[in-house]
């Protein structure tokens, strides 16, 4: 169970985020950014489909008890009790927030370049650091997954470390909003190294990544960009937390109001 | 050479095939002709990202979003290539998004309309890329070079769009009925636009004649058009949807679907503004635009930085040695 629910963590983050920045698409403030962007959109959308094919394999294998404790929508409860197995899209489409665990970090709106990039960039840093030390895992799907992710998240922290240096040593006004970013977002990246039930489970069978050990890297790979971007890092440390437990801020709902409205308006179909 | 034997030596290459290069001589009007259709094709890559980019947060599944997102991002790489090629011209992307912006320059009035049910994406790659594709397989053989290059890329991508979106309409056509009804009701309201996509009657096209003598053209709007039409109505027969043209039958003798009266008022009328989305779709363009302008003020002030810093060093490096 608690693989299972590790994998959806990992899933989840690559699921929203890849949304988030989807919604650039056709819309980038340069046109060769805007083809740059919706790629490393497709490369978490693919990275996602992975791993909730993975979780979808793992739920389906569950007992029929298990399976009903686990999702609470309707939607996805009727289909536990016909006995269906479920896919990447039901794990997408048919939870609801309560039942998503994704870092509140992943779910913020895009609001403008400076917060779109600083958004990216903590979350690539994370990811290069946990995508490296999962390639070890002794779930040989989740290695793979991380293998294949790890090529496209090392592209991703470039693109995004590239831009927090462009903006910050730019102009005035490029530096005064990139730091205001930097400064709104700070709060939503202690997430990234709490623990849960099921990072401890993980860790413990081999499975999971050492969040503590992968912090310090982090961090530092943070200072050295803000450095050269000649940014800082706000004096105030307090972190918001929840969305690795269920506990989301508003933003999510209305990400998934949007997201699963075809699944859920016109239920049981083919697309 | 004097301007005559420049203009017969453009004239022999034309001729004989021989493709127009950049650094060619080339009539002024022959330049203007390319600059308007290209940066018109670019433009229209570029503006159709939005009515399919209007359902890339709701694609029902993942790998429709997928495919989607994929589909877009070739529709704005294509508008690069055409863009670099409009350029080879002399003219800058800065002075051609200036002429989108302000409305000098025109896009394809096919993305006036909305998308307003999922289906309208499969109608869009179904029928609106098939049109394009129709429009745009010549060009592959158009007269000047650095264009008809782009074209072969472009191409080659159009296809596979082509093929996206059949098969999205396929998909719902062999569905449920809401699914088919959605189906049919997108192919009711795309179908008469993607027949104008070809753009007037070749007696009402003033730049036909001069085009296909420069063999920018290779055929003239009617005959693509027709060609679209036959090709299209076996289409929708074989997944079972229904063409909204009363008028439409086969006519033995012409080997040609014969079809009904094309409305070209509101063809004219879309061409000049007043279609569905024309506001919001430049709208989007122009915020895309202008919010951006201090992210590339920033792009090119670091860039600056850098390279006088560079610079620095070097002197530095000089006067120590």
């Amino acid at each position: 169970m608690n693989q299972l629910l590790y994998t959806l963590q990992i899933a989840d983050n690559a699921l929203i985020i890849g949304h988030r920045i989807s919604e650039w698409c056709g819309h980038g403030p340069i046109l060769e950014q805007d083809i740059a962007i919706t790629n490393t959109s497709l490369d978490h959308l693919g990275q996602a489909r992975s791993l909730y094919q993975h979780a979808a394999d793992m739920f389906n294998a569950l007992s029929a008890e298990q399976k009903n404790a686990l999702f609470t929508s309707t939607a996805l409860q009727n289909k536990i009790n016909k006995g269906e197995n479920i896919d990447e899209d039901d794990l997408a489409y048919l939870r609801d927030s309560w039942d998503f665990r994704n870092v509140l970090l992943t779910e913020q709106p895009n609001k403008d370049w400076a917060y779109t990039i600083v958004r990216s960039f903590f979350y690539d840093a994370f990811n290069f650091y946990f995508y490296t030390e999962l390639q070890k895992s002794k779930d040989s799907v989740l290695a793979a997954i991380a293998e294949k992710s790890l090529k496209e998240v090392t592209y991703h922290l470039r693109w995004s470390s590239e831009w927090m240096i462009r903006l910050g040593d730019g102009t005035d006004e490029s530096k005064e909003r990139i730091q205001e970013a930097v400064d709104n977002r700070w709060a939503y990246t202690g997430e990234f190294f709490e623990a849960t039930e099921a990072d401890k489970a993980m860790l413990a069978e081999g499975i999971g990544v050492d969040l503590a050990g992968i912090k310090t890297k982090w961090m530092e790979r943070v200072n050295a960009v803000l450095e050269e971007a000649t940014l800082t890092l706000p004096a105030n440390n307090w972190m918001h937390s929840g969305g690795k437990e269920c506990r989301h801020s508003e933003n999510l709902g209305f990400v998934l109001a949007e997201m699963q409205f075809m699944q859920r308006a016109y239920p049981d179909m083919e697309w | 050479m004097t301007v005559h034997s420049f203009q017969e030596h453009f004239d022999a290459k034309i001729d004989n095939e021989v493709m127009i290069e950049p650094r060619d001589w080339m009539p002024d009007d022959y330049r203007k002709t390319l600059i308007r259709q290209i940066s018109q094709h670019a433009h229209s890559e570029i503006v159709g990202m939005l009515p399919e980019g209007n359902w890339i947060t709701r694609a029902p599944s993942l790998r429709r979003k997928a495919v989607l997102l994929a589909k877009v991002q070739d529709e704005g790489g294509h508008g690069l290539y055409l863009y670099s090629a409009a350029e080879t011209l002399g003219i800058t992307r800065d002075e051609m998004y200036d002429q989108l912006h302000t409305g000098k320059a025109k896009y394809s009035s096919i993305f006036n309309y909305p998308t307003l049910t999922w289906a309208d994406i499969g109608a869009i790659g179904w029928l609106v890329d098939g049109a394009a594709i129709m429009n745009q397989v010549p060009l592959c053989r158009t007269s000047y070079g650095p264009y008809a290059r782009a074209m072969v890329r472009v191409c080659k991508e159009e296809s596979f769009h082509q093929r996206q979106g059949f098969e999205i309409m396929m998909t719902l056509a062999n569905g449920t009925d809401v699914q088919k009804k959605m189906a049919q009701d997108a192919l009711n309201r795309w179908w008469w636009p993607s027949i104008m996509m070809f753009g007037p009657n070749d007696a009402d096209s003033p730049h036909t004649a001069q085009s296909m003598r420069w063999r920018i053209k290779r055929f003239t709007n009617d005959e693509l058009r027709q060609k679209f039409i036959d090709v299209t109505v076996e289409q929708a027969r074989l997944i079972g949807l229904t063409v909204p043209d009363p008028d439409l039958k086969w006519n033995e003798e012409r080997g040609h679907y014969d079809f009904g009266p094309i409305n070209w008022d509101e063809f004219w009328n879309v061409v000049k503004g007043n279609g569905p989305c024309n506001k919001e779709r430049l709208d989007a363009r122009k915020k895309a635009w202008e919010d951006g302008a201090w992210v590339r003020d920033a792009a090119l002030a670091h860039s600056e930085k850098r390279k006088a810093r560079k610079e620095n060093k070097e002197v530095k490096e000089v006067k120590a040695a």
